[in-house]
């Protein structure tokens, strides 16, 4: 499993990637392998606001429903709409298969996430491996 | 609990860890919850063959001249109809009607019974047949549950797959029934023509020792691989019972539903000679019959009701819960099935299931969802 080294991550593995005042987000490889086949993503709307560290949907696989922490406060500016009808691409690629783009309210929010070293370490304790 | 830890294995485990596969804690047992993909295994057995591990089942054996009366006393099937060679699938009660555990019950020979039982409901089932036929002369109780591994050819090309490894001609084992047989080169293996998944199949019982379990396991895959055998987990085992309908302990059957709630009346003969449980059952057939009943839904709205999940009439009156609740991979549907009160179980009723604080639409739809396609032959 790779992690970008510019993004930034959550605990409950999703990962942010800040340009200026703006974000993407999606969830991580390590959160796709985890859940299994997605099947089904549920996202807020364009204009709604997010709260870091709240709930901002949810992503189901066939077996398992899990609910997404927003890594940073913000507006969504965007929703990734393909993900109604194929979700399955986060299971492709899950680095690239964003969910939501956010108008941040204070892109220094981000600097208390993970890096991408940290993520790896935090995973690799949660799994005893 | 004092067990964390100390899970149980199959003699496949070290096997289905070099093959990648999820592990997860199933009723106790360290089990591959999916390899490829549940998807991927859910397709393979519905459109070729599938392997599963299914060793974690337990095996309880009755033994001797009154072993027919003792598996009558446990059993609500009639297991005097069985010939020699034949299974049926039966339950074990509660005096109360509801379930011990469901079961398989084979007719080994004259005097001698198998029970295939639940993983997680093992020593509860050894112990409840203790206490029922202890004390019954010419009936032993063996557990013979460590003794086998049980390997599940699942699909329309089960039959194909396992043909190459056995001089046994399958075709003439009917649905149900099983003989004794060369697999592998390993003599007296029982072959039986049973499966949890809603297709044609075979289960097989071989030795549970580890260097037979992982080599009958590889020739198996081996032949299989050119109709697109996959090894397959406990989560498409689970998603291929649930579009078959068929009931999982803990779920649509347990010590708190009775069999004529679970819709399982037919497979519980009241005229056959006593039973444990059989007076509750007749009690609540004299009664007007069970006042709740196990329907199957299909979501109309968007949203997956899963395990627990409540369910509302539409006016919103709160009226029963999900036992099972997926989406269906073969069927492209969210599926689930789930315990209503009779007066609103007719087929087309409109309910809602409560998926995360949102009401969400389904539609009561007749079980099983899935059915095998007939054979054109």
């Amino acid at each position: 499993m790779a992690y970008p080294a510019n993004y930034r991550y959550t605990k409950e593995h999703e990962w942010i990637e800040v340009d200026g005042a703006g974000g993407t987000v999606g969830i991580t490889d390590y959160a796709q392998s985890s859940l299994g086949d997605i099947v089904f993503v549920d996202l807020p709307k364009v204009g709604d606001k997010v709260e870091a560290g709240k709930i901002f949907g949810s992503v189901e696989s066939v077996k398992a429903v899990s609910d997404l922490y927003a890594p940073a406060s913000g507006t969504v500016t965007a929703v990734n709409e393909e993900l109604a009808s194929a979700p399955e691409k986060i299971n492709t690629d899950a680095n690239k298969t964003w969910m939501l783009k956010l108008d941040l309210t204070s892109a220094a929010e981000v600097d208390g996430l993970l890096s991408a070293a940290d993520y790896e370490k935090f995973i690799s304790e949660e799994t005893g491996h | 609990m004092a067990e964390t830890g100390t899970l149980r294995k199959t003699a496949l485990n070290a096997t289905h860890r070099a093959a990648k596969a999820k592990m997860v804690d199933f009723g106790g047992w360290d089990m591959p919850v999916e390899y490829s993909g549940l998807i991927a295994e859910h397709m393979a057995v519905r459109t070729g063959v599938g392997l599963f591990d299914v060793s974690h089942m337990g095996d309880i054996q009755l033994r001797g001249p009154n072993s027919l009366a003792a598996v009558q006393q446990l059993c609500m099937n009639d297991a005097s109809k069985l010939a020699v060679g034949q299974a049926q699938y039966s339950a074990m009660l509660y005096p109360n009607g509801t379930f011990v555990d469901d079961v398989v019950v084979h007719k080994l020979s004259a005097n001698d019974y198998l029970i295939v039982i639940n993983a997680g409901t093992r020593e509860k089932d050894v112990q409840w047949v203790r206490q029922i036929i202890g004390r019954m002369p010419g009936a032993h109780v063996n557990d013979f549950s460590d003794y086998y591994t049980q390997l599940a050819i699942q699909g329309p090309r089960a039959m194909e797959t396992l043909q190459k490894l056995t001089p046994v001609d399958l075709s003439a084992i009917k649905n149900y029934w099983f003989v004794w047989g060369q697999v592998c080169g390993l003599h007296n293996v029982m072959i039986a023509r049973t499966g949890y998944t809603g297709e044609d199949g075979f289960e097989i019982y071989i030795p549970s020792d580890v260097p037979t379990s992982e080599r009958v396991w590889n020739e198996v895959l081996a032949a299989g691989a050119e109709f697109g055998m996959v090894p397959c987990g406990l989560g498409a085992r689970n998603t291929l019972r649930l579009e078959a309908g068929m009931a999982l302990y803990g779920h649509e059957i347990s010590d708190t539903i009775n069999v004529l709630e679970a819709g399982l009346g037919r497979y519980a003969k009241l005229d056959k000679p006593d039973f444990v449980g059989r007076e509750a059952l007749a009690e609540v057939e004299a009664s007007g019959g069970p006042k709740r009943k196990l329907v199957g839904l299909e979501m109309i709205e968007r949203g997956i009701g899963r395990d627990g999940y409540a369910v509302f009439t539409l006016e919103g009156e709160k009226i029963g819960a999900i036992t099972s609740g997926s989406p269906a991979p073969f069927l492209k549907k969210n599926i689930a099935l789930a315990y209503v009160p009779i007066e609103h179980s007719a087929l087309e009723t409109e309910l809602a299931v409560e998926i995360r604080g949102q009401k969400v639409k389904a539609r009561i739809v007749p079980t099983p969802f899935y059915k095998k396609p007939k054979k054109s032959t």
